[in-house]
């Protein structure tokens, strides 16, 4: 009988006591039980055939619904809360023989772009510890930064993997909206979440992803449509691909350090065949009212169902309304608080035509930009994934600064495209990310291009 | 009626919810049955745990289409969810998964009667979509704490929204009816109020009579009965009235009637209209539908009250009063026809119907496991038409047949109820009367005609009905003519 798992398990437990625990750890894991890991790994290590992820540990953000451990979302009012039921991705994974050893640490309910809004404390950046990991899916960017992992789910709605890969320094994707099910994903904005992967490496995040996309009928979202070998691309060179270079990614602001890396990254794929051609996605300026209208109106209505009636905290108070505000007030942290009142005043009789609709209609501009670029022979959009890398912690205090830092990430989730981010050099010893974007369900593609900028750096390396 | 309503015109639109009679719930598989334990069917979809999601049920889509089409509704290919946002401990999710601005289906109507002219009177319907239902509170049961069933959260709704076509309590009411009456015969919900499969909230205002405009509304709700509902307008509309004869202006509010009180009273402001803010029900993508699928489900549809009673005015020449009794079941309609089409005479079978095998329904029996089935009916009726039975014999063959099933005129023979015709028995049975009532034969005998009667009634007491009594007629008339 084979111990791999066991070892890796084991191992991976291990590399999460030396950088995780104590009070200058990273912070990145909030539940774990490894006994039962351990048994779960067992129980993987003894199955006569081995599955594709066989033995391989990985964790999961924190807002995916797991039986044993907890769910919190990173929030209060969900503390100590187990699901009775699991999420489809984490049966996926588990089914391929991986073993979940962790969840991860986030922003509240996946509200930020730094970890710095989780009610358990935030994540420590494990490339410099004053630094922010991103976020929201920072505690799983992290874990696989800090090798504690080589793959770990997040959530997407706004660039909630790309970017906190972008800051660690390793590969995350936003896959096709519908790709992936979102049953078991506790919802933050429905029409933008999408669940997400991070990997060391191009391979890795292409094996995690080929293991979890596909219909499943509890998400009446999900794609019907066959699933391709991600990993499959990797051979392949660059021949005969256009590359689209948008310039409203690259404005004369931009870090010269990240065009820099850009330039140089686009490069890469042009000695690897690929056209580079510059394109124009006009709305782009737009995305980010557009996403702070949408993201926080459904938010809104998704959160409704933290009430204190059948689960999670209740502040029990003399009257019903008495309860439910005591009960969301203390529950709820201040972003997540500031994103439902936001939805619940743009989509109130009066104001849901100037605001919601009219997002609803920017949106589907956004959506037809892309498609108008790829109708025109672009295969592929190459962006900087974030105008800056990792922040210090508190450095933007002011909530409209901190959504800019979406600014490249939120069009690939109001348009549905796939969208990766893979590194791409160093600033000052910061890691930067590169990203790129395909045609819907055109995963296939954007790994292409991955696993080219992947082979590129090392070569240059 | 005061003489201050007289002067006013109650306008009705009503809007009706229908549980649909699916297997299980709207969005998830949970068992949609009533009865079950306190929330025992439950699951993670209906109990709204976090990152459980919705699955439209395909069933519950049937059922709202062919209720919509039988109310001569356009189907709206693509119809769109929405979610209403409020909260209340018993809707899980803190908002019903429904349809806005795009529903279901839409410009349908209902025939409702005919007025004193013989026109028909239609109500026009407004649109027809599909929501879930909530769980329930339960205040009455634990002192101090409010309970909480979701078995019922997320069973598959229909609301129908009629325009305020209607001019009185009355046609309201008419309208319900013929409404339940359409959603039985389709069979898409069990339409009983009283159990809460049917619900229904009146929308109502007075203007003065000759106004072409219409007057500030209330929305009057909890009526659990058809009754009920006629009540409470009439009451809100008197109440409205009165405001306004005496100068007042009606606000636009929520009214719940009072059953016991006989009274209509303001909400709670809680109960007042919310700002629900709706907006398209991102985790369940636009509803669908095909042209061809559409039609399948319309080429489906039974026949319709309003079409079989026409049928039946044609077909059988029946009284209004009638055919309204036996269409308003289309089980009953069906049963009636049936011994019809097995040689009963429409006109006696509808009175046997109406009367006597609705008696038997009244007193709990079921129509589809009646023992007496419509071919052993129209058998019977024929019996009755030729004299093989008199008319009290086939009643008691009626109740015979009803519990053991058995053929009408097997029944007839083994009980001796067959009508004696045979002149010898029947002369025996007459001069046995004649001569154990002297007094009366002779009076008869001597012209007074009146005691006809009762020496038949003698001579059928005799014979235990057996006899025929057209023959005795014929038989004591011959024997006062003959002076014998």
């Amino acid at each position: 009988m084979s111990t791999r798992a066991v070892n890796a398990v084991r191992d991976a437990f291990r590399r999460m006591a030396e950088v995780d625990a104590g009070p200058s750890g990273l912070n990145c894991i909030l539940w774990s039980d490894e006994p039962y890991a351990l048994a779960d790994a067992a129980a993987v290590d003894a199955l006569p055939s081995a599955g594709v992820l066989a033995g391989i540990p990985f964790v999961a953000k924190d807002n995916i619904a797991t039986t044993h451990l907890q769910t919190t979302c990173g929030s209060r009012i969900l503390e100590g809360y187990v699901s009775p039921y699991e999420a489809t991705v984490i049966t996926r994974l588990r089914d391929a023989g991986a073993v979940l050893v962790g969840k991860t640490n986030c922003d509240e309910f996946a509200m930020g772009s730094s970890n710095e809004n989780s009610a358990y404390g935030p994540v420590l950046n494990p490339i410099r510890r004053s630094r922010v990991p991103g976020g929201s899916s920072g505690g799983s960017a992290a874990s696989v930064a800090a090798g504690i992992v080589r793959i770990a789910l997040g959530s997407e709605t706004g660039g909630s993997v790309r970017q906190p890969a972008s800051y660690c320094g390793i590969v995350g994707v936003k896959p096709t909206y519908g790709r992936v099910s979102r049953f078991g994903l506790v919802a933050f904005a429905s029409s933008l979440d999408q669940v997400g992967v991070f990997g060391t490496t191009v391979s890795d995040a292409a094996l995690a992803l080929e293991v979890i996309a596909g219909r499943d009928a509890r998400d009446a979202t999900s794609a019907d449509r066959p699933v391709d070998s991600y990993r499959a691309a990797a051979t392949k060179d660059l021949a005969g691909v256009v590359i689209g270079r948008p310039r409203e990614y690259f404005p004369a602001t931009l870090d010269p350090s990240i065009l820099r890396l850009c330039d140089r990254a686009l490069d890469a794929l042009r000695a690897r065949g690929a056209t580079v051609r510059d394109v124009s996605l006009p709305h782009t300026d737009l995305a980010i009212p557009v996403y702070y209208i949408i993201a926080p109106a459904e938010a809104s209505s998704n959160l409704a169902r933290f009430d204190g009636v059948r689960y999670g905290l209740r502040i029990d108070a003399k009257g019903l309304r008495e309860m439910y505000d005591a009960t969301r007030t203390r529950g709820f942290g201040a972003e997540v608080t500031r994103r439902i009142l936001l939805g619940t005043y743009v989509l109130s009789a009066g104001y849901y035509d100037a605001y919601y609709r009219k997002a609803q209609q920017v949106r589907t501009l956004i959506a037809k930009d892309f498609r108008d670029v790829f109708d025109s022979g672009v295969h592929l959009l190459f962006t900087p994934t974030t105008p800056t890398t990792a922040f210090e912690f508190g450095a933007k205090s002011d909530p409209y600064e901190m959504y800019l830092n979406d600014i490249f990430t939120a069009t690939a989730n109001l348009a549905g495209v796939p969208a990766i981010s893979v590194p791409i050099g160093d600033v000052d010893g910061l890691p930067a990310g590169g990203q790129l974007i395909a045609r819907h369900f055109d995963e296939q593609t954007m790994f292409r291009g991955a696993f080219a900028l992947e082979a590129a750096r090392a070569e240059s390396q | 009626m005061s003489a201050v309503t007289d002067r006013y015109e109650m306008v009705v639109g009503l809007e009706v919810h229908v549980q649909l009679l699916t297997r299980t719930k709207a969005f998830c598989s949970c068992d949609a049955s009533y009865g079950a334990p306190p929330n025992a069917n439950t699951c993670p979809v209906c109990l709204a745990l976090p990152g459980a999601l919705p699955v439209l049920n395909e069933e519950a889509v049937r059922l709202a289409v062919r209720a919509a089409l039988a109310l001569d509704c356009t189907i709206n290919e693509t119809s769109i969810f929405a979610r209403k946002n409020y909260f209340y401990p018993d809707l899980p999710k803190g908002y019903q998964i429904s349809q806005f601005d795009r529903p279901l289906a839409e410009h349908g109507k209902l025939e409702i009667g005919t007025s004193a002219d013989g026109a028909p009177v239609t109500v026009r319907i407004t649109r027809v979509h599909m929501e879930e239902d909530a769980g329930k509170s339960i205040h009455d049961r634990f002192p101090g704490a409010t309970a909480i069933d979701l078995n019922r959260s997320g069973v598959p709704l229909i609301e129908i929204v009629s325009e305020p076509d209607m001019r009185s309590a009355r046609e309201a009411g008419a309208y319900l009816r013929a409404l339940k009456q359409v959603i039985e015969y389709t069979g898409v919900s069990d339409a009983n109020m009283e159990e809460g499969s049917l619900r229904v909230d009146a929308n109502v205002s007075a203007r003065l009579r000759g106004e072409t405009t219409l007057g500030t509304k209330t929305e009057v709700k909890n009526m659990n009965s058809f009754s009920g509902v006629e009540r409470a307008l009439e009451v809100e509309f008197v109440r409205q009235c009165e405001l306004l004869a005496s100068g007042g202006t009606v606000h636009q509010q929520t009214m719940l009637w009072d059953a016991n009180r006989g009274e209509v009273r303001p909400a709670r402001s809680k109960e007042q209209s919310h700002d629900y803010r709706y907006f398209p029900e991102p985790d369940l993508p636009p509803l669908v539908l095909s042209r061809a699928w559409i039609d399948r489900v319309r080429a489906e549809l039974p026949e319709l009250p309003g079409a079989k009673q026409k049928r039946f005015a044609a077909d059988y020449k029946l009284a209004p009063a009638e055919i309204e009794v036996l269409t308003a079941d289309a089980q009953l309609a069906a049963y009636f026809e049936e011994s019809v089409r097995a040689g009963a005479d429409a006109k006696a079978a509808a009175n046997w119907v109406i009367r006597d095998v609705r008696q038997l329904l009244n007193s709990g029996a079921d129509l589809a496991t009646l023992r007496l089935r419509p071919v052993a009916l129209a058998q019977l009726l024929t019996m009755v038409r030729d004299g093989t039975v008199s008319h009290a014999a086939a009643t008691r063959i009626f109740s015979i047949a009803a519990e053991i099933g058995d053929a009408p005129i097997d029944i007839a023979r083994r009980e001796g109820l067959l009508q004696e015709r045979r002149a010898d028995a029947l002369a025996g049975w007459v001069d046995q009367v004649l001569a154990e009532n002297p007094d009366e034969a002779a009076r008869f005998r001597g012209g007074e005609k009146k005691l006809l009667g009762v020496l038949v009634g003698q001579v059928m007491k005799l014979s235990k009905g057996r006899a025929d009594p057209k023959a005795v007629n014929q038989l004591l008339s011959e024997r006062a003519a003959g002076g014998k």
